[in-house]
Formats: C-alpha cells, sequence, structure tokens
C-alpha cells in the first residue's frame, strides 16, 4: 500500500516546481505551461484525500478544476494571440505597460 | 517495498522529471510535450489510487484537449526558444536553497502528523459513482461550470478576434 504522505509530497513538489517555473520563466506560454502544472499539483492532492478517506467529493472537484484548467487555457491563449498580434514578442519582460 | 510502491516510485519519477523538464527545457513546444507526459504519469497515479474515470479525464481532457489547444498555439505564432539572457537579481539565486529547505521542512512537518491512513478501497472513483454524485447531489456546481466554459469560450472568440478596421 502506498502512504498518503507519499502522494502530498509529490503534490507538494510538483506545485513547488510550477510555481518556481512561473517565477523563473520569460516567456508567456512557457508561463501558462507551469500555471497548469500548479492546477495538477492541486488536483492530485484532492483525489488523494478523496481516494483514502473513502469520499468522492475531491473528485468532482478535480472535475471542476478541470473545467476550469480548460476554460483558463482557452482565454489565456486568446490573450497569447492577442498580446503577440499587437507586440510581435511574447516576452513577459517586454509587456510592463502596467507596472508601477 | 510493495508492487505498488515499486509504480509509485516509477511514475512518480516520470511525472516530476516532466516537471522539471517543463522548467528547463527554453523551447515551449518541448516543454509542452515535456508536460504531456508528466500528466500521463498523473493518469497513471490516479488509476493506482482507484479513480479511475478521473485517470481517463486527465488523458482526454488535459493530455488530450488543454495540451493539443497549447501545442497549436505554440505552433501558430511560431515561438523560438527564448534566448540565454544574464540574471538581473544575482542575490535570489542564494535564496533558494533555503527557502527550498524551509518548504520541504514545511511539507515534512505537514505530512508527518498524518494518521490513519485507510488504504483506499479501489472503488472510490468508479464512472457510476462520480457520474450519479455529478447528476443528483452536486448538479449546481456542475451546470454552473458550464456557463463557465460558455463565458471563457465567449471571451477567447473576442479577445482573439481581428479588429475590422
Amino acid at each position: 500500500m502506498v502512504p498518503l504522505a507519499w502522494y502530498l509530497m509529490l503534490s507538494a513538489a510538483l506545485f513547488a516546481i510550477g510555481a518556481v517555473g512561473v517565477f523563473v520563466k520569460s516567456n508567456i506560454i512557457s508561463t501558462l505551461l507551469c500555471l497548469e502544472l500548479m492546477l495538477n499539483a492541486a488536483n492530485l492532492a484532492f483525489v488523494a484525500f478523496s481516494a483514502f478517506q473513502g469520499t468522492i467529493e475531491g473528485q468532482l472537484f478535480v472535475i471542476l478544476v478541470m473545467a476550469v484548467a480548460a476554460a483558463e487555457a482557452g482565454v489565456g491563449l486568446a490573450i497569447v494571440i492577442a498580446l503577440f498580434r499587437n507586440r510581435e514578442t511574447l516576452d513577459v519582460d517586454e509587456s510592463s505597460l502596467l507596472k508601477f | 517495498m510493495t508492487f505498488q510502491q515499486l509504480l509509485f516510485i516509477g511514475f512518480a519519477t516520470l511525472v516530476l522529471s516532466g516537471a522539471i523538464s517543463v522548467v528547463l527545457l527554453r523551447n515551449p513546444l518541448y516543454g509542452a510535450f515535456a508536460l504531456i507526459t508528466s500528466f500521463v504519469g498523473l493518469s497513471a497515479l490516479y488509476v493506482l489510487m482507484g479513480a479511475q474515470f478521473i485517470g481517463a479525464a486527465q488523458i482526454v481532457v488535459y493530455a488530450g484537449a488543454i495540451m493539443m489547444l497549447f501545442v497549436f498555439v505554440i505552433m501558430l505564432l511560431n515561438v523560438r526558444a527564448d534566448e540565454e539572457r544574464a540574471p538581473r537579481h544575482r542575490f535570489l539565486a542564494w535564496l533558494a536553497a533555503p527557502l527550498a529547505l524551509l518548504f520541504s521542512l514545511q511539507v515534512w512537518l505537514a505530512v508527518s502528523g498524518l494518521k490513519g491512513d485507510r488504504a483506499p478501497s479501489g472503488e472510490t472513483g468508479t464512472v457510476e459513482r462520480v457520474g450519479k454524485n455529478l447528476m443528483t447531489r452536486y448538479l449546481l456546481p456542475f451546470e454552473l461550470t458550464s456557463v463557465l466554459i460558455l463565458l471563457a469560450v465567449v471571451g477567447a472568440l473576442h479577445l482573439a478576434k481581428r479588429e475590422k478596421e
């Protein structure tokens, strides 16, 4: 039997890797990819708790998270396309108009 | 070390190596493919926990649909690999190791306090059970999700459409 702690540690590691990626990457598409990684870390924790508790709610939450991730990817990539059309670049450091 | 634990270690290695590759690879296209590898490993872990439906949805929705969208946009925009740049905040690199240590310590503290591990029954995540709950008790959130998706579709169409002169 695999202990619950193993899944949670993997989830934490996955989330940390995703968070580091969001901070480190300069390409906006890579940033979105790392965002998906963080969402999946949360999903893993949800499923682990759900399976080990014997309840179903965590897995239903994962389905909702997947729908949100799909919506996020759709809108995010539309923004990326609009950004690329206006600026001809995907570098997040180039789009700093809102930066104080 | 049981067979399940060996399986876990194998798939966890796949997931983590895919995730690390996403951060390390400079070309976003390769990063997307590495992420798909990571998702396949995650799906196997879900099945290992007895969440068969989530495991299948992970492959179909994530690896199939969402990542396809990413790969499509990357190829559409013809993204090149990022060029190497000089790091501007070199002092932040010194913070990385202590922060990573602190984070691991926190995770360890949180996880080591877990009590009462019950084995997954293996029947938690069947399509029948997920579907029944989704269509009865949790119908409202499920339907609200469709509104969210509709909003996302309209928003994405509006954002990505070409302005008319």
